[in-house]
C-alpha cells in the first residue's frame, strides 16, 4: 500500500520548538523544576557550611542534598510539570486535533519527553557548577555511574508522570495525582530527613523506591563509587513496568 | 465518481450501536450536509470516514482510499474540524498555523489563509484570548492549512452569535469556490437550507432521506396557509370551488386559506379577476423544518 511520506524530522522540530515557547510562557514549570532546586541547595549549603559531618556519612550539608535536589527536579518535571500538560491537553482536545493531521499525537508526547528531559539536564549542570563553587563539593568521580544513575532515575520517574498522565482524566485530577506521589517520594529521597540518617528500617524502605534508589545510586558515583546493583535494577525495574503501564493505558481522546 | 462513498456503515460503542445503517455518497465540488438530531450518529459516522475510528461493518472510500488502511495519505488530502478540540490556550494563532503547516507535505500559505479568515489583527493573540468565533475561524483555517481536497466541518457554527453564523457561512461559500469538497456536520436547519447542495438526514444511526433541501421538503406535502385582508366583499364559494385549496376559515375581517400545491398562484389569479386585492397577504409553507420533523418524527433544536 502506497503510504505518502512525511518528513518526521521536521514537524517533531516544530513541534519541540512551540512546546518549548509554551513553556517559557507558562513559567510555573520552570520556576519550580529549575528555579527552585539550586536555591534550595544554595540555602542549605550556607546553612550548613562545607564542613564534613560524620552524621552524614562524612559528607558536608550541601553535598548530601546535590542528588537530593536533582532528584526533586526530575521528579517536579516528571511527576507534576508533564503530566498535568498532557492531561489537560486530552481533556481539552488538543491530542484529539492532532491525531486529525498526518503527525500523530505521539510526536507531541516525544516532544514534552525531549524538552523536560533537557530541562533537568540544564538544571542538573547548574546544581552541580553551584556545588562545586560555592560549597567545594566535587564533581561526581564516577562520570559513567552518575549518567547510568541519571538516565535511569529519570526513565523511572518520566514512566511514573507518564502513568499518571494516563490514568487522569483531567488536569486537576493529574496535579493531584502527581502532588500525592510527590510527596511521599521526595520523602524517602530524603529531602526532609536525609538518607545517612533516617533509621535503618526507614532506609530499607527507601532503598526500594524511585526517588530513594536514584539518590543513592547519584551519591555513590559523586563519591568515586559505581551504583550499587540494588538501587540500579529497582529504578530499571519501575523504568521498565511503569513504561509496559503507561503504553498500555494511555488515551489519546 | 464520488469523492466520498461510505455503505452500510455500523458502529457500537459498548453495547450501544451509534451507527446502524449509513449509506450516502458525495461528489467532487459540493457542500453536503449530514443533518440530524443530537445524538443520531453524525460525528460518529465522519470520525470513521476520517480514519479516526474503525467500523463494525460497512465499507467506506474517500478519494479511493480506504481511511483505515491509508490514514497517512488521507490525511494529507482530508482536513477536519471537530468538536471539543481545542489549542493549548497560550499558543498566538500564527504559531499554531505555522505548527499545523508543518504537518502537511504540500501545506496551503498560511498567511493568506490567516487573512482570508479574518485573523491577520489576531496573528499575535493567544488562542485563550479568542473570541468562540475567532477560534472556530482558526479551527477552520487549521482544516484547511494542508490543502485538502475535503473538508470536514463538524458543528462549525454552535455556540456561535448570528452575525459570526453568517460570517462563518459565506466563508464557507469562498472555500468551496475554491475547489474544496465540503461535508457539513450540522443540527441547524437554517445552516443547511443556507449553504448545502445536498443533505443527508440521519436519524437514530440511520440514513432516513438524502436529497436537496429544497427536495427534502417538496417531500412533505404539507399544507399552506394564506391570510389576507380582501378589498372588497368577497364570495368564499370562489376561493372553496378551486382544486388546491382545502379549507377557507375567516377571522373578523381576515381570510385564512389551507391548501396544497400551487395554492398561493390559484387563490391570486382568481382574486385577480374578480377584482379583489389581497390586502398584507401572508403565507406559510413548509420549511426544512417541518421536513425534518416530518422524517425523523422529532422536534428540531
Amino acid at each position: 500500500m502506497s503510504s505518502t511520506t512525511v518528513a518526521v524530522g521536521s514537524p517533531l522540530r516544530a513541534l519541540t520548538r512551540t512546546e518549548t515557547r509554551l513553556m517559557l510562557r507558562e513559567r510555573a514549570g520552570l520556576i519550580w523544576g529549575v528555579g527552585f532546586p539550586p536555591v534550595l541547595l544554595i540555602i542549605l549549603g550556607a546553612l550548613g557550611g562545607k564542613k564534613p559531618d560524620k552524621d552524614l556519612d562524612g559528607l558536608s550539608l550541601a553535598a548530601t542534598y546535590v542528588p537530593i535536589v536533582i532528584a526533586f527536579s526530575l521528579a517536579m518535571l516528571a511527576l507534576n510539570v508533564m503530566p498535568v500538560l498532557l492531561a489537560t491537553y486530552r481533556e481539552r482536545g488538543v491530542l484529539r486535533r492532532m491525531s486529525t493531521t498526518p503527525v500523530p499525537p505521539s510526536r507531541l508526547l516525544a516532544a514534552q519527553l525531549l524538552i523536560n528531559l533537557a530541562i533537568a539536564v540544564i538544571t542538573t549542570v547548574i546544581v552541580l557548577i553551584i556545588a562545586r563553587a560555592a560549597f567545594d563539593v566535587g564533581l561526581p568521580r564516577q562520570v559513567g555511574g552518575f549518567l547510568l544513575a541519571f538516565v535511569l532515575g529519570a526513565a523511572g520517574l518520566f514512566s511514573i508522570g507518564l502513568t499518571i498522565a494516563s490514568l487522569a482524566p483531567s488536569g486537576k485530577v493529574a496535579n493531584a495525582a502527581g502532588a500525592l506521589t510527590f510527596f511521599p517520594m521526595m520523602f524517602f529521597a530524603g529531602l526532609w530527613v536525609p538518607r545517612a540518617v533516617m533509621p535503618d528500617a526507614l532506609r530499607h524502605v527507601s532503598d526500594y523506591t524511585p526517588m530513594g534508589a536514584a539518590v543513592q545510586a547519584l551519591q555513590d558515583s559523586a563519591r568515586d563509587q559505581f551504583p550499587g546493583a540494588l538501587h540500579l535494577a529497582v529504578l530499571a525495574v519501575y523504568a521498565v513496568g511503569f513504561a509496559i503501564a503507561a503504553i498500555r493505558l494511555f488515551r489519546w481522546e | 465518481m464520488p469523492v466520498i462513498e461510505v455503505t452500510n456503515l455500523r458502529k457500537s460503542y459498548r453495547g450501544n450501536e451509534a451507527v446502524r445503517d449509513v449509506t450516502f455518497s458525495v461528489e467532487p465540488g459540493e457542500i453536503f450536509g449530514i443533518l440530524g438530531p443530537n445524538g443520531a450518529g453524525k460525528t460518529t459516522t465522519v470520525e470513521c470516514l476520517a480514519g479516526l475510528r474503525r467500523p463494525d461493518g460497512g465499507h467506506i472510500q474517500v478519494l479511493g482510499l480506504d481511511p483505515q488502511h491509508d490514514r497517512a495519505q488521507l490525511r494529507q488530502a482530508l482536513g477536519i474540524q471537530l468538536q471539543e478540540s481545542e489549542l493549548p490556550a497560550n499558543i498566538q494563532v500564527d504559531e499554531a498555523l505555522e505548527l499545523y503547516s508543518s504537518f502537511y507535505a504540500d501545506p496551503a500559505d498560511w498567511h493568506s489563509l490567516r487573512d482570508t479568515l479574518g485573523l491577520a489583527a489576531k496573528r499575535t493573540s493567544r488562542y485563550g484570548k479568542l473570541s468562540g468565533g475567532q477560534k472556530q475561524r482558526l479551527s477552520i483555517a487549521l482544516a484547511l492549512v494542508g490543502n485538502p481536497q475535503i473538508a470536514v466541518l463538524d458543528e462549525l457554527t454552535t455556540g456561535l452569535d448570528p452575525v459570526a453564523r453568517r460570517e462563518t457561512w459565506d466563508l464557507i461559500e469562498n472555500v468551496r469556490e475554491s475547489g474544496v469538497t465540503i461535508v457539513l456536520v450540522t443540527h441547524f436547519m437554517q445552516e443547511a437550507e443556507h449553504l448545502c447542495d445536498r443533505v443527508a438526514v440521519i436519524d437514530s444511526g440511520r440514513v432516513v432521506a438524502v436529497d436537496s433541501p429544497g427536495g427534502l421538503v417538496n417531500r412533505v406535502n404539507a399544507e399552506q396557509r394564506l391570510r389576507f385582508y380582501p378589498s372588497a366583499e368577497l364570495d368564499d364559494r370562489l376561493l372553496t370551488d378551486l382544486a388546491q385549496v382545502t379549507a377557507v376559515t375567516r377571522h373578523d375581517r381576515q381570510v385564512l386559506v389551507t391548501g396544497t400545491g400551487d395554492v398561493l398562484g390559484a387563490v391570486t389569479s382568481v382574486l385577480a379577476r374578480a377584482g379583489i386585492v389581497a390586502e398584507q397577504l401572508r403565507i406559510e409553507q413548509a420549511s426544512l423544518d417541518d421536513a425534518f420533523i416530518a422524517l425523523t418524527g422529532q422536534e428540531t433544536s
